[in-house]
């Protein structure tokens, strides 16, 4: 039987007028990364503020580590380790003083809070900055020291909201490398994120949230397959877009949209077999003028574009935020 | 109590000392704002303050800047809840499974740490101008008791106002405001010559009654025999004021904190 670290039913939030949350499911078996796909205004965050008792729900239920997190909200946060979206430490304080304080404050004693500070400072790579105030430190490497006073006392359940929301593609990387040594060791993550490479790179499944709820799920490899990927073609003049369409068309089975101002045609393809070199192949063949050509994986707007396609509203909705 | 609780409240007091050593700005006005005050009024309004008898102002106001201090827990508390609350700390201390009660009481600790540094300077100062201790060693620990006590009391306050609020900015605004409060009370100037609805207001101000508290304890003189109520039993009435203050403050704070902001 699996074990659920993370198990929710119906999880509903409004603040005021704003349905933030409209019945979230999730189930997320213990040692698994699982991936809150969705854009701003999801409800990602609210999620993740009920999970972890920051916030209680208007209706619904969700056990975190077996814990309910209404009836016992203090067993939750034994056993979980949060870092939110805003760094949530002291910038006053410097990162050592940091990881000590939230070390004695989760209950371990004084040797081994200065102990436990000195390895998760070295292993994040901020030994030499141990010493500074956390507000000299540069982004990534405050997040690092926030996820740093995450792990203190290794928890069963790790939440990440947006851990690289604005971070360098160094930085992000580092992070990344971070979580998933965490996950090696048995630790359930669950984390939030714009970016379907995030997810695609960290998380072993996937759920996109969409107004609340969650809109679809399935693993990266499922979600990709299902989602395929973006063929876009740029043309040399305006007269080209419809041989550029036509090909597109032909190899993708879809209907091309078209982007006069830039000269590009755009296509999804779900055919794992569609190259770029033979795209490109096909273009010249048909006598279009290429000038640029690409195959890249689809951003989050078109994934919602994509996925919602069908309801009328929603696709408008898409179009009205991408 | 337990002793977990106390941990707690001894590691969020840890912090709070080391913001004093990291962040020094809080602590250099906290010792030279009193005496500044005290050399501000006491010289420049001071030589247009006539008293009853030709007392010497500045010794009138010395006590009066002391309650002035106790107060200002107020304006340090709301300004730090309301940082941690913006800034996100307030967010991990939540998820933490420390005690509900140890971050406000550790804060507030704190603060009570800060006000009494800040006495020092003040009671130098007042000794340098004139003002004395008349009442004895015993009174004049009563009236640093006292005074102390209050700081809790406004940092409570203070705290609660912070959370509240929540954001830095406004929270900002509202303590330049807490300046008026101690102005409409007999900490700088006697009520007496106040119309009598204002002098009323001034009496039931709890300033009042704390200051008259500390002359008192001091040695430093008795309330008029027509004052109200809690200038006439001053050290009954600030007892009061500070239990009452507490009773209303602490359970606020503490529910408001682990209930969270929306």
């Amino acid at each position: 039987m699996t074990t659920y670290a993370v198990l929710s039913e119906g999880l509903e939030k409004r603040f005021g007028t704003v349905h933030a949350l409209r019945g979230l499911d999730l189930a997320v078996p213990e040692g698994t990364v699982c991936g809150l796909l969705g854009r701003n205004g999801a409800g990602k965050t609210t999620a993740v503020r009920l999970l972890t008792t920051l916030i209680a729900p208007d209706a619904g239920t969700a056990r975190v580590a077996g814990h309910d997190v209404l009836r016992a909200p203090r067993d939750v946060r034994r056993s979980i380790g949060v870092t939110g979206q805003s760094t949530s430490v002291d910038a006053d304080l410097t990162g050592r003083e940091n990881l000590r304080l939230f070390a004695r404050l989760h209950r371990l004693d004084r040797a081994t809070a200065r102990a436990r500070a000195d390895v998760l400072l070295d292993h994040f790579g901020l030994g030499d900055a141990a010493d500074r105030p956390a507000r000299t430190y540069s982004g990534g490497m405050r997040r690092r020291l926030d996820l740093a006073a995450s792990v203190l006392t290794k928890p069963r359940v790790l939440f990440l909201d947006e851990p690289t929301t604005g971070l360098d593609p160094a930085s992000r990387g580092a992070i990344w490398d971070a979580v998933r040594e965490l996950t090696e060791h048995g630790t359930t993550v669950l984390l939030t994120t714009q970016y379907l490479e995030e997810a695609d790179q960290l998380a072993d499944e996937v759920v996109l949230v969409d107004d609340g709820r969650a809109a679809v799920r399935g693993t990266p490899a499922q979600l990709k397959a299902r989602l395929g990927a973006h063929a876009e073609v740029v043309v040399a003049e305006g007269a080209a877009l419809a041989g550029a369409a036509a090909v597109l068309a032909r190899l993708t089975g879809g209907r091309p949209a078209l982007d006069p101002a830039r000269r590009s045609a755009n296509a999804v393809t779900t055919d794992p077999g569609l190259t770029l070199p033979h795209l490109v192949r096909e273009l010249d063949a048909a006598g279009v003028p290429v000038v640029d050509a690409a195959l890249r994986q689809p951003t989050l707007d078109e994934v919602f574009l994509h996925l919602t396609a069908g309801d009328g509203a929603r696709t408008e909705a898409g179009e009205a935020a991408a | 109590m337990n002793t977990l609780a106390l941990s707690d409240t001894r590691a969020v007091l840890g912090r709070h000392l080391q913001r004093m050593r990291r962040v020094p700005g809080l602590l250099v006005i906290t010792l030279t704002m009193p005496v500044t005050m005290l050399l501000f009024f006491g010289y420049v309004f001071g030589s247009a303050v006539a008293l009853e008898g030709g007392a010497n102002y500045r010794a009138y106001l010395v006590p009066g800047l002391f309650a002035v201090t106790a107060v200002n827990g107020v304006m340090t508390a709301m300004l730090a809840s309301s940082q941690d609350l913006q800034r996100g700390v307030m967010d991990r201390f939540r998820t933490l499974p420390m005690n509900r009660f140890a971050l406000p009481a550790g804060q507030t600790a704190a603060d009570v740490v800060l006000a009494a540094l800040g006495l020092v300077p003040l009671v130098l100062c007042g000794l340098a101008v004139g003002w004395r201790i008349e009442g004895g060693a015993a009174g004049a620990a009563g009236a640093f008791a006292l005074l102390l006590l209050f700081r809790l009391v406004t940092a409570w306050i203070g705290h609660y106002l912070g959370l509240v609020i929540g954001n830095e900015e406004s929270a900002g605004q509202l303590a330049g405001a807490t300046f008026m409060l101690p102005l409409l009370s007999n900490a700088y100037v006697p009520t007496e010559g106040m119309p009598g609805w204002l002098r009323t207001v001034a009496e039931w101000n709890p300033i009042s009654a704390l200051t008259t508290a500390c002359r008192e304890l001091f040695g430093n003189g008795r309330p008029a025999a027509d004052a109200s109520w809690p200038v006439a039993h001053p050290l009954l009435a600030a007892t009061g004021w500070a239990v009452l203050l507490l009773a209303v403050f602490v359970p606020l704070t503490v529910r408001r904190y682990a209930r969270g902001t929306a």
